[in-house]
């Protein structure tokens, strides 16, 4: 098929690892992505609170300034610092999942791009997974990798002693932050998937979070029950992020963090089973 | 690890294997969609070079196609292509095709040149070929000099072309086409069948062709098979249909006498007269008007001896035909099979 020759002839060259091809669809999303001027405005405004707290972390340690205070720290360093460092970004990363997650798999379902992908190689898993992989890695920039950075920032300062105490922290963090990543993502995808327009698929999606709040509100105000943050979905993610950082004072949900991290699984779970029934080549009507 | 070690000495094998090698084998093929039988009881063998699977709107050509590409689960008996069953080695299958589908699909976003290459990077070539690859495909299907235009700014016979395109910039073994000439004008009608034509003449693919249009598949293909309501009612060789045709001929003939029809019983051949053109000419056995006849030919029947005996007996021919069953005469046959069914 040479440009100059202008005949057909097959191809007999090297050829990809098969495991690596999901990173094709996530490279070219990347791409799409980082053409539009709001999310790279959105993305950057999500470094300038770690970068607030990294420039703390260091005043707070700058003994020269301390002593033009004459305090021994501006504030603590401790769980619910880093709390309120996963709340912050979690709410960046909901909004960068809001701006990215809608156009990921509805323009292919509105084009019929579908059959095009799974008649090669390449497996309707690979695709899921190469379109999470975009707000995986994207969220992950923002939420714990960041806060991995401030830790190690602080226990440079602080000293191993503080490292080696506040240690389950780095763990809280990864932990914490892979929740959140895997509940937007999931949901942001299985969204895209379910309604082929983006916008609508975006509208759904913020739906999903603040209805589902206002609704859990008006359920536990209506039937007087706490059953309503059910459905409050950032409820629950609070929920479980104030247990793994043991800040049990601080806990906004009204119910048992049991009961937060079985209805997040239970999501996620429905959100695999709304892409598996989605993302086909083609879809067979019953009847 | 690469195709390739020993390109020419692969290809070469290929081409014997493909010769004979059964390309896609169907084994009691059943496929039930929705709690519907949409293909029931297919069995036959393929192997040419270009396979037509002809049939009504609703026949289950498409969902023949989507069942050997894994998209529909097999319900009944068994499918190979290229000896791969379709249950189990659906990677191995998908690797060796190219397949261009009947709706209208693309990336939206997209210019033709990404597209072609993002798809031939998903079929496992590196990202460099696949430029390439891209490239020269667009050239090859009429594209190129708007394959740096968005997909969604083409018209509908421009995105059939790049949809040819996807589909054999990663250099398939197997081509398949489903319903490739739809919404094209005349002249791109042409230019598609031309392209598919080139491409079963080089012989480094197969082409599968799924069409209701029995044009497009008399002009390329070889090998026929007519599905009616899910049930296969006709396989045809098409190369061995033309060829057993070719021993029926027409022959309007003028002057001569009675002499030159006693003469040709001398040939390998049975004739018989089918009448005059005109009726005027009817009652004239003399040899003034034109005559029609209708031979059936044996084996050893040589054109030319025809023509010394035309010669002989003054005998002018005005015309003559090979009379062959054209694809409508075998399609419409086996529409008439009861209940669709051999």
């Amino acid at each position: 098929m040479a440009v100059h020759k202008r005949s057909y002839h097959a191809y007999a060259g090297r050829l990809t690892p098969p495991w690596s091809r999901f990173l094709i669809v996530s490279r070219y999303a990347f791409q799409k992505a980082l053409s539009s001027k709001l999310l790279i405005v959105v993305f950057a405004l999500s470094f300038f609170y770690p970068l607030g707290c990294a420039l703390a972390l260091y005043m707070n340690h700058n003994e020269r300034l301390l002593a033009m205070f004459n305090t021994s720290s501006f504030f603590a360093v401790d769980a619910r610092f880093f709390f309120h460092f996963q709340s912050v970004q979690g709410l960046m990363a909901f909004i960068l999942t809001a701006l990215v997650g809608p156009s990921l798999v509805s323009p292919d379902l509105a084009n019929h791009a579908l059959p095009l992908y799974f008649c090669r190689p390449f497996s309707r898993a690979e695709y899921v997974l190469g379109k999470l992989f975009v707000l995986i890695s994207l969220l992950s920039l923002v939420t714990w990798i960041p806060g991995e950075l401030l830790f190690v920032i602080q226990s440079s300062l602080a000293g191993a002693s503080w490292m080696w105490t506040n240690l389950w922290m780095a763990g809280s963090i990864v932990l914490g932050s892979a929740i959140e990543i895997l509940v937007f993502s999931l949901l942001a995808v299985a969204l895209s998937a379910w309604i082929k327009r983006k916008l609508a698929a975006g509208a759904a999606l913020l739906g999903v979070f603040f209805f589902g709040a206002g609704f859990g509100q008006a359920i536990n105000a209506v039937l007087r029950t706490r059953n309503g943050s059910l459905i409050d979905l950032a409820n629950l993610i609070a929920g479980v992020e104030s247990q793994l950082f043991r800040q049990y004072t601080l806990r906004p949900i009204g119910i048992p963090t049991d009961w937060a991290w079985l209805v997040l699984l239970a999501i996620s779970a429905f959100c695999l089973l709304l892409l598996e029934k989605k993302v086909r080549a083609y879809e067979v009507v019953r009847g | 690890m690469g195709r390739g070690h020993w390109p020419l000495l692969t290809r070469a094998l290929q081409a014997v294997n493909g010769a004979m090698a059964p390309i896609i084998e169907l084994d009691g093929l059943g496929v039930t969609l929705g709690g519907r039988k949409i293909l029931q009881d297919l069995k036959c063998s393929l192997s040419g070079r270009a396979i037509g699977l002809l049939g009504p709107n609703g026949a289950g050509k498409s969902t023949l196609i989507n069942t050997l590409l894994g998209f529909y689960p097999v319900a009944a008996g068994a499918a190979r292509v290229f000896g791969h069953d379709i249950r189990t080695k659906m990677r191995q299958i998908r690797a060796l095709a190219g397949y261009m589908p009947e709706s209208e699909c693309f990336i939206s976003h997209m210019t033709a040149v990404s597209f072609v290459r993002l798809m031939a990077e998903l079929s496992g070539l590196p990202s460099e070929a696949a430029l390439e690859r891209a490239h020269e495909a667009l050239f090859y299907v009429g594209l190129g000099e708007a394959r740096y235009r968005l997909l969604s700014t083409y018209s509908l016979g421009m995105k059939q072309l790049a949809k040819l395109a996807q589909a054999i910039a990663h250099g398939p073994r197997l081509l398949i086409l489903d319903e490739p000439t739809n919404g094209l004008d005349p002249p791109a009608r042409q230019r598609m069948i031309r392209l598919i034509s080139e491409m079963r003449d080089t012989r480094d693919l197969h082409i599968l062709l799924c069409s209701h249009l029995l044009r497009d598949v008399e002009e390329t293909c070889e090998e026929v098979l007519i599905l009616k309501d899910g049930h296969q009612v006709h396989y045809a060789n098409l190369e061995e249909e033309r060829k057993a045709n070719r021993r029926f001929l027409e022959l309007e003939t003028l002057g001569g006498d009675g002499a030159f029809t006693e003469a040709l019983e001398n040939l390998d051949c049975e004739w018989a007269i089918s009448g005059p053109t005109t009726p005027v000419q009817a009652g004239t056995h003399s040899g003034d008007g034109p005559r029609r006849l209708k031979m059936i030919l044996g084996q050893d029947f040589a054109l030319r001896d025809l023509y010394r005996l035309a010669e002989e007996h003054d005998v002018q021919i005005r015309r003559l035909n090979y009379r062959r069953d054209s694809l409508e005469d075998i399609f419409l046959k086996a529409m008439e099979n009861r209940n669709g069914r051999p």
